[in-house]
Protein backbone atom coordinates (compact mmCIF):
# COMPACT_ATOMS: atom_id res chain seq x y z
CA UNK A 1 0.00 0.00 0.00
CA UNK A 2 2.81 2.69 1.05
CA UNK A 3 4.34 1.31 -1.88
CA UNK A 4 1.97 2.08 -4.64
CA UNK A 5 1.08 6.05 -3.01
CA UNK A 6 5.20 6.75 -3.10
CA UNK A 7 5.19 5.53 -7.05
CA UNK A 8 2.18 7.97 -7.79
CA UNK A 9 3.58 10.10 -5.77
CA UNK A 10 6.72 10.36 -7.40
CA UNK A 11 5.27 10.12 -10.70
CA UNK A 12 3.00 13.22 -9.89
CA UNK A 13 6.37 14.79 -8.66
CA UNK A 14 7.15 16.55 -12.13
CA UNK A 15 3.78 17.61 -12.95
CA UNK A 16 3.21 19.29 -9.62
CA UNK A 17 6.75 21.03 -9.95
CA UNK A 18 5.48 22.30 -13.18
CA UNK A 19 2.26 23.62 -12.40
CA UNK A 20 4.10 25.59 -9.37
CA UNK A 21 6.53 27.13 -11.93
CA UNK A 22 3.16 27.88 -14.15
CA UNK A 23 1.61 29.73 -11.13
CA UNK A 24 4.40 31.85 -10.56
CA UNK A 25 4.92 33.53 -13.73
CA UNK A 26 1.48 33.74 -14.12
CA UNK A 27 0.57 36.33 -11.15
CA UNK A 28 3.93 37.24 -9.33
CA UNK A 29 2.67 36.62 -6.02
CA UNK A 30 3.11 33.33 -4.28
CA UNK A 31 0.64 31.32 -2.11
CA UNK A 32 -2.66 33.14 -2.97
CA UNK A 33 -1.42 36.26 -0.58
CA UNK A 34 -3.75 38.79 -1.26
CA UNK A 35 -0.63 41.74 -1.38
CA UNK A 36 0.76 42.84 -4.62
CA UNK A 37 4.38 41.82 -5.52
CA UNK A 38 7.06 44.10 -7.73
CA UNK A 39 9.70 42.43 -9.22
CA UNK A 40 13.22 44.57 -9.73
CA UNK A 41 15.98 43.54 -11.82
CA UNK A 42 19.28 45.13 -10.61
CA UNK A 43 23.12 44.81 -11.18
CA UNK A 44 24.84 43.36 -8.20
CA UNK A 45 26.62 46.17 -7.68
CA UNK A 46 23.39 47.90 -6.25
CA UNK A 47 22.74 44.81 -3.43
CA UNK A 48 23.07 46.68 -0.57
CA UNK A 49 21.30 50.30 -1.94
CA UNK A 50 18.44 48.66 -3.20
CA UNK A 51 17.65 46.15 -0.55
CA UNK A 52 17.24 49.01 1.57
CA UNK A 53 15.07 51.12 -0.68
CA UNK A 54 13.24 48.47 -1.12
CA UNK A 55 12.21 49.03 2.39
CA UNK A 56 11.76 52.10 2.48
CA UNK A 57 8.95 51.89 -0.73
CA UNK A 58 7.58 49.01 0.82
CA UNK A 59 6.78 51.48 4.04
CA UNK A 60 4.81 53.92 1.86
CA UNK A 61 3.19 51.11 -0.40
CA UNK A 62 1.09 49.06 2.26
CA UNK A 63 0.34 45.48 1.13
CA UNK A 64 3.65 45.51 -1.46
CA UNK A 65 6.29 43.25 -1.85
CA UNK A 66 9.52 43.97 -3.17
CA UNK A 67 11.37 41.80 -4.72
CA UNK A 68 14.80 41.70 -5.75
CA UNK A 69 16.62 39.80 -8.25
CA UNK A 70 20.09 40.52 -8.00
CA UNK A 71 23.10 39.75 -10.75
CA UNK A 72 25.24 40.26 -13.60
CA UNK A 73 23.77 43.44 -15.29
CA UNK A 74 24.49 41.55 -18.80
CA UNK A 75 22.50 37.79 -17.33
CA UNK A 76 19.46 40.35 -16.46
CA UNK A 77 19.36 42.15 -19.38
CA UNK A 78 19.38 38.57 -21.18
CA UNK A 79 16.68 37.13 -18.61
CA UNK A 80 14.78 39.88 -19.42
CA UNK A 81 14.82 40.23 -23.36
CA UNK A 82 13.82 36.12 -22.97
CA UNK A 83 10.53 37.01 -21.03
CA UNK A 84 11.36 36.81 -17.13
CA UNK A 85 8.27 38.50 -15.54
CA UNK A 86 10.35 42.03 -14.07
CA UNK A 87 8.96 45.55 -13.53
CA UNK A 88 12.08 47.57 -13.18
CA UNK A 89 15.75 47.31 -14.53
CA UNK A 90 18.03 48.86 -12.91
CA UNK A 91 21.72 47.88 -15.12
CA UNK A 92 25.24 48.83 -14.25
CA UNK A 93 26.03 50.13 -17.69
CA UNK A 94 24.27 52.08 -20.90
CA UNK A 95 25.23 48.78 -23.28
CA UNK A 96 23.56 46.43 -21.23
CA UNK A 97 20.56 48.55 -20.52
CA UNK A 98 20.64 49.27 -24.82
CA UNK A 99 20.00 45.36 -25.10
CA UNK A 100 16.95 45.83 -23.13
CA UNK A 101 15.67 48.72 -24.78
CA UNK A 102 16.53 48.01 -28.88
CA UNK A 103 13.96 44.61 -27.77
CA UNK A 104 11.33 46.95 -27.40
CA UNK A 105 11.57 45.95 -23.39
CA UNK A 106 11.78 49.09 -21.73
CA UNK A 107 8.90 51.12 -21.36
CA UNK A 108 9.95 54.83 -22.14
CA UNK A 109 13.45 56.38 -22.40
CA UNK A 110 15.76 54.20 -19.73
CA UNK A 111 17.55 57.32 -16.91
CA UNK A 112 20.48 57.65 -15.30
CA UNK A 113 20.38 57.37 -11.71
CA UNK A 114 24.12 57.11 -10.88
CA UNK A 115 27.56 56.50 -11.83
CA UNK A 116 30.27 54.68 -10.43
CA UNK A 117 34.22 54.71 -10.39
CA UNK A 118 36.74 52.13 -10.17
CA UNK A 119 39.19 51.99 -7.39
CA UNK A 120 41.68 49.56 -6.41
CA UNK A 121 41.00 47.21 -4.08
CA UNK A 122 43.73 45.57 -1.65
CA UNK A 123 43.21 43.26 1.64
CA UNK A 124 43.12 44.80 4.86
CA UNK A 125 46.72 46.46 5.64
CA UNK A 126 47.77 46.08 2.11
CA UNK A 127 50.37 43.33 1.93
CA UNK A 128 50.87 43.67 -2.14
CA UNK A 129 52.21 47.48 -1.08
CA UNK A 130 49.87 48.83 -3.60
CA UNK A 131 49.87 52.81 -3.78
CA UNK A 132 48.34 53.35 -7.55
CA UNK A 133 47.22 51.74 -10.72
CA UNK A 134 50.98 51.57 -12.50
CA UNK A 135 51.97 49.23 -9.32
CA UNK A 136 49.23 46.59 -10.35
CA UNK A 137 51.93 45.64 -13.63
CA UNK A 138 54.40 44.36 -10.90
CA UNK A 139 54.55 40.58 -12.18
CA UNK A 140 55.08 39.51 -8.42
CA UNK A 141 51.73 40.68 -7.51
CA UNK A 142 48.14 38.58 -8.11
CA UNK A 143 45.76 40.91 -9.51
CA UNK A 144 42.31 39.98 -10.18
CA UNK A 145 39.94 41.99 -12.85
CA UNK A 146 36.45 41.64 -14.08
CA UNK A 147 36.51 39.41 -17.10
CA UNK A 148 36.32 41.71 -20.16
CA UNK A 149 32.42 40.48 -21.16
CA UNK A 150 31.18 42.02 -17.97
CA UNK A 151 30.58 45.60 -17.38
CA UNK A 152 33.62 45.95 -14.58
CA UNK A 153 35.86 44.40 -17.17
CA UNK A 154 35.15 46.69 -19.49
CA UNK A 155 35.65 49.48 -17.52
CA UNK A 156 39.00 48.10 -15.80
CA UNK A 157 40.51 47.73 -19.18
CA UNK A 158 39.22 51.39 -20.13
CA UNK A 159 41.02 52.65 -17.31
CA UNK A 160 44.25 50.46 -18.11
CA UNK A 161 44.57 51.64 -21.53
CA UNK A 162 43.81 55.36 -20.42
CA UNK A 163 47.07 54.57 -17.77
CA UNK A 164 49.07 52.39 -21.39
CA UNK A 165 49.83 49.21 -18.37
CA UNK A 166 49.62 45.96 -19.38
CA UNK A 167 47.96 43.66 -16.45
CA UNK A 168 48.25 40.46 -16.10
CA UNK A 169 45.69 39.14 -13.88
CA UNK A 170 45.70 36.05 -12.41
CA UNK A 171 41.60 35.26 -13.20
CA UNK A 172 39.08 37.04 -14.80
CA UNK A 173 35.85 37.17 -12.32
CA UNK A 174 32.42 36.73 -13.20
CA UNK A 175 31.46 39.61 -11.87
CA UNK A 176 32.63 42.07 -9.70
CA UNK A 177 31.55 40.75 -5.97
CA UNK A 178 33.22 37.56 -6.99
CA UNK A 179 36.69 40.18 -7.22
CA UNK A 180 35.48 41.57 -3.80
CA UNK A 181 35.84 38.14 -2.25
CA UNK A 182 39.18 37.03 -3.75
CA UNK A 183 40.81 40.26 -2.47
CA UNK A 184 38.74 40.22 0.94
CA UNK A 185 40.08 36.59 1.56
CA UNK A 186 43.63 37.30 0.82
CA UNK A 187 43.57 34.99 -2.25
CA UNK A 188 44.11 37.63 -4.81
CA UNK A 189 46.68 41.29 -3.68
CA UNK A 190 45.10 43.61 -5.82
CA UNK A 191 41.82 44.29 -7.46
CA UNK A 192 39.72 46.68 -9.56
CA UNK A 193 35.98 47.23 -8.09
CA UNK A 194 33.62 49.99 -8.00
CA UNK A 195 34.22 52.28 -5.01
CA UNK A 196 30.63 51.40 -3.67
CA UNK A 197 31.82 47.59 -3.13
CA UNK A 198 35.02 48.51 -1.53
CA UNK A 199 32.57 50.99 0.64
CA UNK A 200 30.58 47.74 1.36
CA UNK A 201 33.89 46.01 2.59
CA UNK A 202 35.18 48.27 4.55
CA UNK A 203 37.17 46.92 7.49
CA UNK A 204 38.12 44.01 5.27
CA UNK A 205 39.09 45.93 2.04
CA UNK A 206 40.91 48.89 1.69
CA UNK A 207 39.82 50.69 -1.74
CA UNK A 208 42.44 53.10 -3.45
CA UNK A 209 41.33 55.84 -5.78
CA UNK A 210 43.04 56.34 -8.87
CA UNK A 211 42.91 59.65 -11.21
CA UNK A 212 43.08 56.88 -14.03
CA UNK A 213 39.53 56.08 -13.21
CA UNK A 214 37.96 59.27 -14.62
CA UNK A 215 38.62 57.51 -17.97
CA UNK A 216 35.93 54.83 -17.32
CA UNK A 217 33.28 55.86 -15.13
CA UNK A 218 30.35 54.01 -16.23
CA UNK A 219 26.31 54.91 -15.38
CA UNK A 220 23.51 52.88 -13.94
CA UNK A 221 20.07 53.72 -16.27
CA UNK A 222 16.91 52.54 -14.84
CA UNK A 223 13.83 51.71 -16.70
CA UNK A 224 10.09 50.57 -16.02
CA UNK A 225 9.56 47.62 -18.36
CA UNK A 226 7.18 47.56 -20.91
CA UNK A 227 5.75 43.90 -20.36
CA UNK A 228 5.89 44.99 -16.55
CA UNK A 229 2.79 43.44 -14.30
CA UNK A 230 2.74 46.33 -12.01
CA UNK A 231 3.04 49.47 -14.51
CA UNK A 232 1.93 51.69 -12.19
CA UNK A 233 4.06 50.29 -9.48
CA UNK A 234 7.21 50.14 -11.61
CA UNK A 235 6.90 53.86 -12.42
CA UNK A 236 6.67 55.15 -9.03
CA UNK A 237 9.65 53.07 -8.09
CA UNK A 238 11.88 54.44 -10.21
CA UNK A 239 10.53 58.04 -9.84
CA UNK A 240 11.59 57.18 -5.93
CA UNK A 241 14.95 55.75 -6.87
CA UNK A 242 15.32 59.41 -8.41
CA UNK A 243 14.08 61.70 -5.71
CA UNK A 244 16.19 63.12 -2.98
CA UNK A 245 15.84 60.26 -0.60
CA UNK A 246 16.83 57.70 -3.17
CA UNK A 247 19.96 60.20 -4.33
CA UNK A 248 21.16 60.02 -0.75
CA UNK A 249 20.71 56.41 -0.26
CA UNK A 250 22.65 56.07 -3.51
CA UNK A 251 25.47 58.87 -2.16
CA UNK A 252 25.95 57.21 1.13
CA UNK A 253 26.77 54.45 -0.64
CA UNK A 254 29.63 55.94 -2.45
CA UNK A 255 27.61 56.57 -6.10
CA UNK A 256 28.18 59.51 -7.60
CA UNK A 257 24.76 61.62 -9.31
CA UNK A 258 24.66 62.11 -12.67
CA UNK B 1 13.43 -13.59 -25.32
CA UNK B 2 11.64 -11.56 -23.12
CA UNK B 3 12.41 -11.37 -19.52
CA UNK B 4 8.66 -10.89 -18.58
CA UNK B 5 5.38 -11.53 -19.82
CA UNK B 6 2.86 -8.78 -21.16
CA UNK B 7 3.29 -5.73 -21.62
CA UNK B 8 4.99 -2.58 -19.80
CA UNK B 9 2.56 -1.63 -17.20
CA UNK B 10 0.61 2.17 -17.84
CA UNK B 11 1.93 3.32 -14.33
CA UNK B 12 5.32 2.69 -15.10
CA UNK B 13 5.71 3.64 -18.77
CA UNK B 14 4.04 7.05 -18.45
CA UNK B 15 6.37 8.70 -15.75
CA UNK B 16 8.95 7.03 -17.61
CA UNK B 17 7.80 9.03 -20.86
CA UNK B 18 7.22 12.33 -18.91
CA UNK B 19 11.20 12.02 -17.03
CA UNK B 20 12.45 11.50 -20.69
CA UNK B 21 11.10 13.78 -22.31
CA UNK B 22 11.61 16.07 -19.29
CA UNK B 23 15.54 15.44 -19.79
CA UNK B 24 15.66 15.18 -23.60
CA UNK B 25 13.83 18.69 -24.28
CA UNK B 26 16.89 21.41 -23.29
CA UNK B 27 18.73 19.69 -25.17
CA UNK B 28 16.31 20.01 -28.76
CA UNK B 29 16.48 23.58 -27.44
CA UNK B 30 20.29 24.15 -28.05
CA UNK B 31 20.03 22.29 -30.92
CA UNK B 32 17.08 24.28 -32.43
CA UNK B 33 18.43 27.61 -31.43
CA UNK B 34 22.34 26.64 -32.78
CA UNK B 35 23.56 28.93 -35.06
CA UNK B 36 24.55 26.35 -37.45
CA UNK B 37 25.46 28.31 -40.37
CA UNK B 38 28.39 30.10 -38.03
CA UNK B 39 29.06 27.21 -36.38
CA UNK B 40 32.96 26.15 -38.68
CA UNK B 41 34.36 29.80 -37.46
CA UNK B 42 33.25 29.69 -34.51
CA UNK B 43 34.80 26.57 -33.39
CA UNK B 44 37.97 27.32 -35.07
CA UNK B 45 38.58 30.08 -32.12
CA UNK B 46 41.68 29.24 -30.25
CA UNK B 47 40.22 29.83 -26.91
CA UNK B 48 37.07 26.80 -27.61
CA UNK B 49 39.38 24.51 -28.31
CA UNK B 50 42.01 25.73 -24.98
CA UNK B 51 39.43 25.11 -23.05
CA UNK B 52 38.04 21.95 -24.30
CA UNK B 53 41.31 20.21 -23.85
CA UNK B 54 41.61 21.79 -20.34
CA UNK B 55 38.14 20.70 -19.35
CA UNK B 56 39.22 16.97 -20.67
CA UNK B 57 42.66 16.88 -19.25
CA UNK B 58 41.12 17.93 -15.69
CA UNK B 59 38.11 16.13 -15.42
CA UNK B 60 40.24 12.52 -16.44
CA UNK B 61 43.13 13.52 -13.86
CA UNK B 62 40.25 14.41 -11.12
CA UNK B 63 38.72 11.03 -11.86
CA UNK B 64 41.93 9.40 -11.34
CA UNK B 65 42.30 10.89 -8.02
CA UNK B 66 38.54 9.95 -7.07
CA UNK B 67 39.45 6.19 -8.46
CA UNK B 68 43.00 6.37 -6.21
CA UNK B 69 41.36 7.80 -3.03
CA UNK B 70 37.92 7.11 -3.46
CA UNK B 71 37.57 3.41 -4.03
CA UNK B 72 39.80 2.63 -0.55
CA UNK B 73 37.30 4.84 0.77
CA UNK B 74 34.38 3.07 -0.18
CA UNK B 75 35.92 -0.37 1.13
CA UNK B 76 36.77 0.86 4.29
CA UNK B 77 32.76 2.24 4.38
CA UNK B 78 31.67 -0.91 3.03
CA UNK B 79 34.03 -3.34 4.83
CA UNK B 80 35.89 -2.57 7.87
CA UNK B 81 32.80 -2.00 11.03
CA UNK B 82 34.48 0.86 13.22
CA UNK B 83 32.22 3.57 15.29
CA UNK B 84 30.92 6.11 13.61
CA UNK B 85 30.69 4.61 10.60
CA UNK B 86 27.31 6.01 10.15
CA UNK B 87 28.47 9.90 10.58
CA UNK B 88 31.56 9.33 8.46
CA UNK B 89 29.37 7.87 5.34
CA UNK B 90 27.23 11.25 6.14
CA UNK B 91 30.30 13.19 6.24
CA UNK B 92 31.47 11.80 2.61
CA UNK B 93 28.14 12.33 0.94
CA UNK B 94 28.57 16.70 2.39
CA UNK B 95 29.93 17.66 -1.16
CA UNK B 96 27.10 16.55 -2.66
CA UNK B 97 24.93 18.97 -0.76
CA UNK B 98 27.02 22.20 -0.68
CA UNK B 99 26.41 23.97 -3.21
CA UNK B 100 29.26 24.07 -5.43
CA UNK B 101 29.92 27.76 -4.79
CA UNK B 102 30.29 26.87 -1.24
CA UNK B 103 32.41 24.28 -1.62
CA UNK B 104 34.63 26.76 -3.62
CA UNK B 105 34.81 29.09 -0.75
CA UNK B 106 34.88 26.04 1.74
CA UNK B 107 38.62 24.92 -0.35
CA UNK B 108 39.48 28.53 -0.48
CA UNK B 109 39.55 28.69 3.36
CA UNK B 110 41.52 25.50 3.78
CA UNK B 111 44.16 25.54 0.59
CA UNK B 112 44.20 29.19 0.01
CA UNK B 113 46.85 31.31 0.35
CA UNK B 114 45.57 32.42 3.99
CA UNK B 115 43.54 29.17 4.50
CA UNK B 116 44.63 26.86 7.30
CA UNK B 117 46.75 24.36 5.11
CA UNK B 118 47.08 26.83 2.36
CA UNK B 119 49.68 29.45 4.23
CA UNK B 120 51.42 26.64 5.47
CA UNK B 121 51.83 25.09 1.33
CA UNK B 122 52.42 28.98 0.50
CA UNK B 123 55.42 29.76 3.43
CA UNK B 124 56.77 26.20 3.98
CA UNK B 125 56.76 25.33 0.06
CA UNK B 126 56.19 27.84 -2.30
CA UNK B 127 52.92 26.29 -3.34
CA UNK B 128 49.64 27.86 -3.88
CA UNK B 129 46.64 26.12 -5.07
CA UNK B 130 43.93 29.53 -5.96
CA UNK B 131 44.33 30.25 -9.79
CA UNK B 132 45.98 26.85 -10.90
CA UNK B 133 45.23 24.06 -12.89
CA UNK B 134 45.97 22.04 -9.85
CA UNK B 135 43.19 24.34 -8.25
CA UNK B 136 40.63 23.98 -11.07
CA UNK B 137 41.48 19.34 -10.64
CA UNK B 138 41.09 20.01 -6.95
CA UNK B 139 37.95 21.31 -7.31
CA UNK B 140 36.44 19.04 -9.61
CA UNK B 141 37.91 16.33 -7.14
CA UNK B 142 35.91 17.63 -4.17
CA UNK B 143 32.70 17.69 -5.85
CA UNK B 144 32.88 14.28 -7.84
CA UNK B 145 34.45 12.04 -5.72
CA UNK B 146 31.18 11.28 -3.63
CA UNK B 147 30.06 10.10 -6.95
CA UNK B 148 32.29 7.47 -7.02
CA UNK B 149 32.41 6.40 -3.58
CA UNK B 150 28.54 6.04 -3.15
CA UNK B 151 28.47 3.58 -6.08
CA UNK B 152 31.19 1.72 -5.36
CA UNK B 153 30.11 1.19 -2.02
CA UNK B 154 27.20 0.57 -3.12
CA UNK B 155 28.74 -2.39 -5.18
CA UNK B 156 30.60 -3.32 -2.90
CA UNK B 157 27.03 -3.96 -0.31
CA UNK B 158 25.56 -5.62 -3.03
CA UNK B 159 28.54 -8.01 -3.73
CA UNK B 160 28.45 -11.54 -1.86
CA UNK B 161 31.44 -11.54 0.62
CA UNK B 162 31.53 -15.45 1.17
CA UNK B 163 33.75 -14.96 -2.25
CA UNK B 164 36.23 -12.98 -0.22
CA UNK B 165 35.93 -15.11 3.18
CA UNK B 166 36.20 -18.28 0.78
CA UNK B 167 39.98 -16.87 -0.67
CA UNK B 168 40.93 -15.80 3.34
CA UNK B 169 40.15 -19.44 4.07
CA UNK B 170 42.64 -20.35 1.00
CA UNK B 171 45.15 -18.37 3.27
CA UNK B 172 45.14 -14.83 0.72
CA UNK B 173 45.66 -11.88 2.80
CA UNK B 174 43.13 -8.61 3.09
CA UNK B 175 44.81 -7.09 0.32
CA UNK B 176 45.24 -9.89 -2.22
CA UNK B 177 41.28 -10.40 -1.54
CA UNK B 178 40.85 -6.76 -2.21
CA UNK B 179 43.09 -6.90 -5.65
CA UNK B 180 41.82 -10.94 -6.80
CA UNK B 181 38.29 -10.91 -5.27
CA UNK B 182 36.78 -7.78 -4.22
CA UNK B 183 37.53 -5.05 -7.32
CA UNK B 184 36.58 -7.87 -9.90
CA UNK B 185 33.62 -8.05 -8.26
CA UNK B 186 32.81 -4.47 -7.99
CA UNK B 187 34.17 -3.48 -11.51
CA UNK B 188 30.69 -2.49 -12.96
CA UNK B 189 30.08 -0.03 -9.77
CA UNK B 190 33.52 1.13 -9.63
CA UNK B 191 33.17 1.79 -13.48
CA UNK B 192 29.81 3.62 -13.05
CA UNK B 193 31.00 5.23 -10.64
CA UNK B 194 34.19 6.68 -12.30
CA UNK B 195 32.20 7.28 -15.27
CA UNK B 196 29.28 9.68 -13.14
CA UNK B 197 32.34 10.85 -11.60
CA UNK B 198 34.15 11.87 -14.40
CA UNK B 199 30.64 13.98 -15.91
CA UNK B 200 30.27 15.34 -13.03
CA UNK B 201 33.93 16.94 -13.30
CA UNK B 202 33.37 17.60 -16.27
CA UNK B 203 30.31 19.93 -15.99
CA UNK B 204 31.51 21.66 -12.67
CA UNK B 205 31.40 25.23 -12.54
CA UNK B 206 30.61 26.76 -9.15
CA UNK B 207 33.46 25.28 -7.37
CA UNK B 208 36.29 26.08 -10.13
CA UNK B 209 35.51 29.83 -10.57
CA UNK B 210 34.97 30.76 -7.04
CA UNK B 211 38.64 28.32 -6.47
CA UNK B 212 40.51 28.25 -9.13
CA UNK B 213 39.43 32.11 -10.62
CA UNK B 214 38.74 32.35 -14.35
CA UNK B 215 41.74 32.66 -16.75
CA UNK B 216 42.11 31.12 -20.23
CA UNK B 217 44.36 28.57 -21.04
CA UNK B 218 45.06 28.00 -17.32
CA UNK B 219 41.51 27.42 -15.58
CA UNK B 220 38.94 28.38 -17.98
CA UNK B 221 36.98 24.73 -18.63
CA UNK B 222 34.15 24.58 -21.18
CA UNK B 223 31.49 25.39 -18.06
CA UNK B 224 32.98 28.54 -17.49
CA UNK B 225 33.46 29.67 -21.10
CA UNK B 226 29.87 29.25 -21.56
CA UNK B 227 29.18 31.26 -18.99
CA UNK B 228 31.15 34.33 -19.74
CA UNK B 229 30.08 33.36 -23.50
CA UNK B 230 26.52 33.83 -22.33
CA UNK B 231 27.25 37.71 -20.69
CA UNK B 232 27.63 39.11 -24.36
CA UNK B 233 26.99 36.28 -26.86
CA UNK B 234 24.74 34.04 -26.62
CA UNK B 235 25.20 32.24 -29.49
CA UNK B 236 28.73 31.50 -29.04
CA UNK B 237 27.57 29.26 -25.52
CA UNK B 238 25.14 27.22 -27.49
CA UNK B 239 27.88 26.86 -29.54
CA UNK B 240 30.27 25.82 -26.23
CA UNK B 241 27.36 24.13 -24.91
CA UNK B 242 27.30 21.74 -27.89
CA UNK B 243 30.69 20.76 -27.98
CA UNK B 244 30.74 19.79 -24.78
CA UNK B 245 27.91 17.61 -25.01
CA UNK B 246 28.66 16.32 -28.26
CA UNK B 247 32.45 15.08 -26.72
CA UNK B 248 31.18 14.21 -23.30
CA UNK B 249 28.38 11.80 -24.73
CA UNK B 250 31.00 10.50 -27.47
CA UNK B 251 33.31 9.80 -24.80
CA UNK B 252 30.42 7.85 -22.51
CA UNK B 253 28.76 6.24 -25.25
CA UNK B 254 32.48 5.14 -26.66
CA UNK B 255 33.48 3.87 -22.88
CA UNK B 256 30.48 1.89 -22.86
CA UNK B 257 30.85 -0.29 -25.38
CA UNK B 258 34.82 -0.77 -25.02
CA UNK B 259 34.18 -1.59 -21.52
CA UNK B 260 30.97 -3.57 -20.92
CA UNK B 261 31.36 -5.22 -24.93
CA UNK B 262 27.53 -4.57 -25.41
CA UNK B 263 25.70 -0.86 -26.46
Amino acid sequence: MLRRVSVAALAALPLVALAAACGDTKDGSSGGSPGRTLTVFAAASLTETFTRLGKDFEGTHPGLRVRFNFGGSSTLAQQITQGAPADVFAAASGTTMKTVSDAGDAAGQPTVFARNRLVIAVPKGDPGKVRALADLAAPKLKVVLCAEQVPCGAAAKQALAAANLTVKPVSQEQDVKAVLTKVRLGEADAGLVYRTDAKSAAGQVEGIEFPEAAEAVNSYPIAALAKAPQSATAREFVQFVLSPQGKAALSEAGFESP
Amino acid sequence: MDRTAGRPPLVLMLPALVGLVFLVLPLVGLLARAPWGTLGTRLAQPQVLEALRLSLVSATIATGLCLLFGVPLAWLLARVPFPGVRLVRALVTVPLVLPPVVGGVALLLVLGRRGLVGEWLDRGFGITLPFTTSGVVLAETFVAMPFLVISVEGALRAADARFEEAAATLGAGRWTVFRRVTLPMAAPGVLAGAVLCWSRALGEFGATITFAGNFPGRTQTMPLAVYLALETDPQAAIVLSLVLLVVSVAVLVGLRDRWTGAA
